[in-house]
């Protein structure tokens, strides 16, 4: 009796441990396969070959490529009615992780979102997180902003530094006042100059832009916007000027002092890996010189050492957190404290920012 | 007169091989890549309601077009009547936000047609009466009507909690279009379509001026003969166009996209002057037509995503199905004759 007792525990104890074993190899098929499965979308607003914006994502995609895992993107979707089902094809064939690298993709992203709980979704530059799968992500490119104030203010000679801008967002705002505030640190006298082209990429309006600007004065061109133009236009009016988005040294080799660069690979690669197995949470990630998301071109020799040395001082102390962009005291145009001394702006502010700080001229168009 | 109808569709057919041939040098299978360009997009139901969703415009567009070609009536800037449309509805519906009522779905609508037919007024006008060139006129109010739309969505209209970005607020749920099904985006604006084919088929082959339209667009001379008053025939079909093309963009803001934004439409009206010639400017053919090239944008996003064949291939088979289309006209209608000279001949 006892030895049968003994043998049926020795069976059920076989039978729950190839129950296990086999539960395991399912389990362990299962994950393998739907590794093997991942894939992760990306949509872009412009072609893949713009060298500014949409350039820089897809190189943050074959970042993600590079790490093993499969993707998938569609360039040039327009903002309008076809970004919905342009996200929602790429939901529904088996992308498990979609990235939306437009503005305006904001809504179409949280819509399909909505409708397919499985699948994570990474909007760029958008406020809006309606579901717990979408989570938004940007970069503090006025850091770079800082930095190239502080640049231009040095460089200058007529005191005037023409800033090409796209459209009046806080963004946009945030880094005319972050170039503005630390060109006057180092140069009082500094005026900045503003044209405002409304798109994000017309070469034929951001030349004209650069032209104006330099024809008003200014020495020093720098854009928000995404084209080659600007820097071109400076190089051949022999005036100084910046990069934006990728590092466009080679559209402009001698006018050009460096380039803010849009460094999204480390979290495409981050995020990709995360989803792939199971970390992925909704973020709102904001990141700048410190983890990498926004990074400086090579400097040109033309700024000579002694500035080089305190650009990459002032680099290193932004990204400690040792210097802050916004530091006050920060004035409005009418003189009125925004900032007061000894604080520095908060997220919730620079976020919303719609005012200029003393020393822009012109208005804010409304 | 069947082998000008059949004509499309060879284009369409040498489009497909073409399109083949290219996607074989791209280093693609032409089969697969083909399937995945004209089957795959309409699949299931969803891919086949965008399908509608995407023709609706296109079609609105190319049968007010037809009007003017048929005529002899160069429209080409369908677009800035799309845009001034959109412009019009979508502030009547921003007049009526926030508040509820059925009738104010049909006054953005009628708001949509008039103001297509306004901005449609003008090429005619300066044509009629100070005999400008319609071609050019209209093509320029395309970029005359983007500024202002740009200016609008930047300044007064945007929308006071969007943080200055370029757009208005989302349309309030009495001036959206009612959807046909949970679910899709398909809505009321293809009843509009229809009753554009079907008003249309009506007006060109049921009523007089129809025949005045088609007498003009034959000869010009004849119509003068005739004693037609070309001017107000001129007016008319701009109106007609730009009435539809205002529909279309309309149909577009309070359908899929909700609000007034700077890219309301991927150059429909552009887009519509291929569909309109594919359709031989016949009410029916432009459905089909409209549901060719709508598959053509669609199938190049389908393409992108399962082969990561690039997405400008959409426009190489827009392009191409035109170059086609013409071509066949121009061997269907002259005879290709190849002259040898007969030595008697030359002797003499």
């Amino acid at each position: 009796m006892l030895h049968k007792k003994n043998l049926e525990g020795k069976f059920k104890m076989y039978k729950n441990f190839f129950r296990y074993l086999i539960s395991a190899i399912f389990l362990l098929g299962f994950s393998v396969n739907s590794n093997a499965d991942f894939k992760v979308g990306f949509v872009y607003v412009g072609p893949t070959g713009d060298h500014g914006w949409t350039f820089q994502h897809h190189e943050g995609r074959n970042a993600v490529e590079a790490a093993g895992i499969k993707t998938t993107f569609v360039e040039s979707v327009p903002e309008g009615a076809d970004a919905e089902r342009v996200i929602r094809q790429l939901a529904q064939s088996g992308h498990d992780l979609i990235f939306t690298t437009s503005f305006g993709y904001m809504d179409p992203t949280n819509k399909v979102a909505k409708d397919f709980p499985n699948v994570k979704f990474e909007h760029a530059t958008g406020y809006k997180r309606e579901h717990s799968n979408v989570s938004t992500y940007s970069a503090r490119f006025y850091e770079g902003r800082t930095l190239l104030g502080h640049i231009a203010g040095k460089m200058t000679k007529t005191n005037t530094i023409g800033y090409i801008a796209s459209f009046p967002i806080p963004e946009v705002i945030r880094g005319i006042n972050a170039m503005t505030l630390a060109a006057q640190k180092v140069n009082p006298n500094i005026k900045t100059k503003i044209v405002w082209v409304f798109t994000w990429y017309d070469p034929g309006k951001e030349a004209e832009a650069a032209q104006a600007l330099i024809d008003q004065g200014a020495d020093v061109i720098m854009q928000h916007t995404d084209s080659t133009a600007p820097v071109q236009t400076a190089e051949k009016a022999g005036v100084w000027s910046f990069g934006q988005a990728s590092d466009m040294q080679r559209f402009a080799p001698k006018s050009i002092l460096t380039s803010i660069i849009d460094d999204w690979a480390p979290y495409y690669v981050e995020r990709a890996i995360a989803a792939r197995d199971g970390t992925w949470n909704q973020q709102d990630t904001w990141h700048g010189l410190k983890e990498g998301m926004v990074a400086m071109g090579p400097y040109n020799s033309a700024m000579g050492a002694d500035l080089v040395k305190e650009v990459e001082q002032l680099q290193k102390d932004l990204a400690s957190g040792k210097v802050h962009s916004f530091t006050g005291p920060i004035y409005d145009q009418k003189g009125n404290i925004l900032v007061a001394e000894g604080k520095v702006a908060d997220d919730g502010m620079l976020a919303g920012m719609s005012v200029y700080v003393k020393g822009v001229e012109g208005d804010i168009p409304k | 007169m069947a082998l000008y109808f059949f004509t499309p569709f060879i284009a369409i057919i040498l489009t497909i091989l073409g399109g083949g041939i290219i996607f074989y040098i791209l280093g693609f299978n032409p089969i697969e890549a083909l399937k995945f360009y004209f089957i795959t997009p309409i699949s299931n139901l969803y891919g086949f309601s965008e399908l509608l969703l995407k023709a609706t415009p296109l079609c609105l567009i190319a049968i007010g077009l037809s009007f003017c070609f048929k005529s002899n009536n160069w429209n080409i800037g369908a677009e800035g009547q799309l845009t001034f449309g959109a412009i019009v509805g979508g502030g009547v519906a921003l007049l009526f936000y926030n508040q509820e009522g059925f009738y104010i779905l049909p006054l953005v609508i009628l708001a949509g047609a008039i103001g297509g037919m306004i901005f449609a007024l003008i090429p005619a006008i300066l044509k009629t009466y100070f005999n400008t060139n319609e071609i050019l006129v209209s093509l320029m109010l395309v970029y005359v009507s983007k500024l202002i739309l740009d200016y609008l969505v930047v300044g007064p209209w945007s929308n006071p909690e969007g943080f200055n970005f370029p757009e208005t607020r989302q349309f309030s749920d009495s001036s959206r279009m009612p959807l046909l099904f949970e679910g899709l985006r398909i809505h009321a604006g293809i009843f509009l379509a229809l009753a554009a084919v079907m008003l249309s088929w009506f007006i060109l082959y049921k009523t007089y001026l129809g025949f005045q339209i088609k007498v003009s667009g034959l000869s010009l001379k004849t119509a003068k003969y005739a004693g037609f008053k070309g001017k107000t025939m001129i007016l008319v079909v701009f109106m007609i166009s730009g009435a539809c093309a205002g529909l279309a963009g309309v149909g577009e803001i309070t359908g899929p996209i909700g609000q007034l934004h700077r890219m309301i439409s991927p150059d429909y009206g552009f887009t519509a002057i291929i569909v309109a010639f594919l359709g031989r400017l016949n009410p029916f053919g432009i459905i089909f037509a409209s549901l060719v090239v709508a598959l053509t944008y669609l199938g190049a996003e389908t393409a992108q995503i399962f082969l990561q064949i690039p997405k400008y291939t959409g426009q190489v088979f827009q392009g191409m199905i035109l170059f086609f289309l013409l071509a066949s006209d121009y061997l269907l209608f002259f005879k290709v004759k190849i002259l040898s000279l007969k030595k008697n001949e030359l002797r003499h």
